[in-house]
C-alpha cells in the first residue's frame, strides 16, 4: 500500500512536501483530504457511499428495536475505542501492548471516584470523563517513557504492560476494607465500585442523564464516528506515515531523522487514552466497574478483536471488533462456559491462517475484485 | 539475633526458589527461541493437576511430580509441532498464539474438572528455629532450585546436546549447514521449557490450592525475572532471581505479598530503562 496519491509521494518524510504545497490550500482542506490515504483502506465514491449507508443504517436502527436492545448495542460501541487504540499501537506502530486494560481500568475507576465524590451536576461527568482519560494518558506517558526510551523490544512491551494490568487487578481486588476509600468513594475490592452517575449532559431546563438507552447510543455513535474519522486523518498525516515507517524498519526511520522513541511514545499514549475512553464509557454505561475488567481474560479480548479484524487498518479493526463482541455476547448467552474457549480457538486459527486479520483479508479480496471497475488512481 | 538472620535467609531463599523454579521454563523458551510463552502458567497448572492426580492414585510424591513434568513436556512438544512451529518468523504472532492456547487450557480445565480440585497436603512437616516454625518442604524447594540451575548448566555446557542447542541459538543457519536438525532442537527445547513449567507446578502443588487460573499466580513473577534477566539463563535469570528475591522478600515482609509483586513490577520498569538488554545483556556487553 505505498502512497499513490499526491499528498505523500514517498509514504514517509512528507514534511518537505507539506512545506511547499503545489497549490495553496488551507489546513482544513488538507486534513479532510487525509480521510483517504496510503495508511487506510477505502477510497473513492464506492467506499464513502457504503460508509454513509452504514452510518445511516446505524442512525435509524433504534427506530426498529426496543430501548433495551439499543442500550445493549451501545455496549458494543463502548469497546471500539480501546480496540482502535490497540490497532494504532500494534498495527501501525508495530509494538504490541497486552495491557490496554490497565488504562481502561484506571480511567474507569477514575471516573467512579470523581463522580461519586463530586456528583453529576453542572456537567461534571463530562469533566470527569476528560480528567479520567487524561489520567490514563498520564499512566501511558510514564510507562511508555520507561519502555520506549529504554529502547525495549516488542516482546517486552507486551510482558511489561500485561504485568502492569495484572498487578493493578490484584491491587484493586484487595481493597475491600473500609480503609480503601478515596473521599467518599469506597473501592470495594473484588466486588468493584458501583452507583456512580451516568454521563450527564448539562442542558438549560434540566440535565440529561445518559442511561443505557437511545440517547447514550447516539452519543456513542457520534463518538465512534469522530474517533474513526479522526484516526483516519491522523494516520494518513505525517504522524501516521512515520509510525508505519517505524513499524516497517525502525533503523531506516531513525536514519531519516525521526526520533523513533518519541513517535512510539505518542502512539502508545494515544492508544492508552483511547483505552481510557472505553473505560470511562463502560463505567458510565453500566454504572459499575470491577477489578476483573483488568484481569488476564479481559486483557486478552482486545488482542483477539484486533487480531481477528486486522490490526493494520483502522476500518478492519472497527468492523472486526464489533463482529467479535457480538459473537462473544451471543456465545455467552447460548453456551456461557464455551465462549472463552471459542475466543481462544479463533485467536489461534486467525494467527495461523490469516495473520493479517480475517476482516482485512476479506476487505483486500473485495477491493481486488472491484479494481477492474476503475478504482486505481 | 541469629534467629532473625535465619528468618531473613529463609524468606530470601523461599523467594529465590520460587522465582527460579517458576521462571526457568519461560527463560529457556525465550532464551532459545525468542518466544515468550504466555501459556507458561497453563503448563504449570497442567503439571500441578497431573502431579496431584498421580499422588491421589497412590504414587509417591516425587514420582508424581516427575510425572507431572513429563506430561507437561509432552503436551508442550505436541503444541510446538502443531502450532508454534509455523510461527517462528513472526515472534509477536507466536506469543499471541500461546495466549490463545492459554485461554483454551484455563477455560477447558474449568469446564472439564470444575472450579477447584482436592489438593495434597504439604509434606515433611516443619522445624523450629528461635521460636518460629518453618516448613521443611520449602527448604527442600530451595535445594531443588539450586540443583536445577546446576543441572541445566551441566546440560547446556557439558553435553553434546547442549552444544547443539547453543549452536542453534547462536547461528541457526550455520548449525543447519553442519547437519543439525534445528527443527528437532526447537521441539525439544519447547518441550524442556514446558516440562520445567510442569515441574514448577508439581513442586508447588502441595503448597497451594488447585484452581484452573493458578497459572496466573506465577505469571508476573516469572515474566519479571525473564525481562530483568534477558536472554541468557545463567548470566541473566539466575542473578535476576537473586536480586529480585531480596526485593520481593523485603517488600513482602514489610507490607505483604501484593507489595512484593508491586515492588518487582516497579523494579522491572526502572531496570528496562537503564539496562534494556537485561542483566545478561549488560554482563555480556561489559565483557566485549
Amino acid at each position: 500500500m505505498s502512497g499513490q496519491d499526491g499528498n505523500s509521494d514517498l509514504g514517509l518524510g512528507p514534511s518537505l512536501i507539506d512545506a511547499a504545497p503545489r497549490q495553496q490550500r488551507n489546513t482544513l482542506a488538507l486534513w479532510v483530504s487525509r480521510l483517504e490515504g496510503p495508511q487506510t483502506m477505502g477510497r473513492g465514491r464506492g467506499f464513502w457511499f457504503s460508509f454513509l449507508a452504514a452510518v445511516l443504517a446505524a442512525a435509524i436502527y433504534p427506530m426498529f428495536v426496543d430501548g433495551w436492545t439499543v442500550g445493549n448495542t451501545a455496549y458494543f460501541l463502548v469497546w471500539t475505542f480501546m480496540a482502535m487504540g490497540l490497532g494504532v499501537i500494534w498495527g501501525y506502530a508495530g509494538s504490541l501492548s497486552f495491557g490496554q486494560t490497565a488504562f481502561f481500568g484506571l480511567a474507569g475507576y477514575g471516573y467512579g471516584v470523581l463522580t461519586l465524590n463530586f456528583g453529576a451536576a453542572y456537567g461534571f461527568t463530562v469533566l470527569a470523563l476528560v480528567l479520567s482519560v487524561g489520567l490514563a494518558a498520564l499512566l501511558a506517558v510514564v510507562l511508555g517513557y520507561f519502555m520506549f526510551y529504554g529502547r525495549v523490544q516488542g516482546v517486552f512491551i507486551g510482558i511489561v504492560t500485561l504485568s502492569v494490568t495484572l498487578v493493578f487487578q490484584a491491587f484493586m481486588a484487595q481493597t475491600a476494607g473500609p480503609e480503601w476509600a478515596i473521599g467518599s468513594a469506597r473501592l470495594n475490592g473484588f466486588n468493584g465500585m458501583s452507583g456512580m452517575p451516568p454521563l450527564t449532559i448539562p442542558w438549560p431546563g434540566g440535565d440529561v442523564p445518559l442511561y443505557a438507552d437511545i440517547a447514550l447510543y447516539y452519543v456513542l455513535l457520534a463518538l465512534v464516528l469522530l474517533v474513526y474519522l479522526g484516526l483516519r486523518m491522523l494516520l494518513n498525516a505525517p504522524f501516521g506515515n512515520v509510525l508505519v515507517a517505524i513499524r516497517e524498519n525502525p533503523e531506516r526511520a531513525e536514519m531519516l531523522g525521526y526520533d523513533v522513541r518519541r513517535y512510539q511514545l505518542l502512539g502508545f499514549v494515544l492508544g492508552g487514552a483511547l483505552a481510557g475512553l472505553s473505560g470511562v464509557l463502560y463505567t458510565a454505561w453500566g454504572q459499575y466497574i470491577t477489578p476483573s475488567s483488568m484481569g488476564i481474560t479481559a486483557a486478552a479480548l482486545p488482542v483477539i478483536w484486533v487480531a481477528f479484524g486486522g490490526r493494520k487498518d483502522v476500518t478492519a479493526t472497527l468492523i472486526g471488533t464489533l463482529v467479535m463482541i457480538f459473537l462473544y455476547q451471543w456465545l455467552t448467552i447460548y453456551g456461557s462456559q464455551y465462549a472463552i474457549v471459542v475466543m481462544g480457538v479463533i485467536l489461534v486459527l486467525t494467527v495461523l491462517f490469516a495473520p493479517e486479520g480475517i476482516v482485512l483479508s476479506l476487505m483486500r479480496g473485495l477491493s481486488a475484485r472491484l479494481k477492474p471497475a476503475g478504482a486505481r488512481q | 539475633m541469629l534467629s532473625t538472620l535465619f528468618s531473613f535467609f529463609y524468606q530470601f531463599g523461599d523467594a529465590f526458589a520460587f522465582l527460579v523454579i517458576a521462571s526457568m521454563g519461560l527463560a529457556i523458551i525465550f532464551g532459545m527461541m525468542g518466544v515468550i510463552n504466555l501459556a507458561h502458567g497453563e503448563f504449570i497448572m497442567c503439571g500441578a493437576y497431573t502431579t496431584v492426580s498421580f499422588a491421589q492414585l497412590g504414587l509417591p510424591l516425587p514420582i508424581a511430580i516427575i510425572g507431572g513434568a513429563m506430561v507437561a513436556g509432552l503436551i508442550g512438544m505436541a503444541l510446538e509441532v502443531t502450532i508454534i512451529r509455523h510461527l517462528y518468523n513472526r515472534p509477536l504472532d507466536s506469543i499471541v498464539a500461546t495466549w490463545g492456547m492459554s485461554m483454551i487450557a484455563t477455560q477447558g480445565v474449568l469446564i472439564v474438572l470444575g472450579s477447584t480440585m482436592q489438593g495434597v497436603g504439604t509434606p515433611l512437616g516443619s522445624f523450629v528455629v528461635g521460636g518460629y516454625s518453618y516448613s521443611t518442604y520449602r527448604v527442600v524447594l530451595m535445594v531443588i532450585a539450586v540443583l536445577l540451575l546446576v543441572g541445566l548448566y551441566l546440560l547446556f555446557y557439558h553435553t553434546r546436546a547442549g552444544v547443539i542447542a547453543r549452536a542453534t541459538i547462536q547461528l541457526p543457519r550455520m548449525a543447519r549447514a553442519t547437519g543439525v536438525d534445528t527443527g528437532r532442537v526447537y521441539t525439544l527445547t519447547f518441550g524442556l521449557g514446558a516440562a520445567l513449567a510442569g515441574l514448577a507446578g508439581g513442586l508447588y502443588a502441595p503448597t497451594m490450592t488447585l484452581v484452573p487460573t493458578m497459572g496466573t499466580t506465577f505469571m508476573v513473577e516469572s515474566f519479571v525475572t525473564v525481562v530483568i534477566g534477558g536472554g541468557d539463563i545463567f548470566l541473566g535469570a539466575a542473578p535476576a532471581a537473586a536480586i529480585l528475591a531480596v526485593i520481593r522478600s523485603g517488600m513482602t515482609a514489610w507490607q505483604g505479598q501484593l507489595f512484593g509483586q508491586i515492588g518487582l513490577l516497579i523494579t522491572v520498569i526502572i531496570v528496562i530503562r537503564v539496562l534494556p538488554g537485561g542483566l545478561s545483556g549488560w554482563i555480556l556487553g561489559g565483557r566485549k
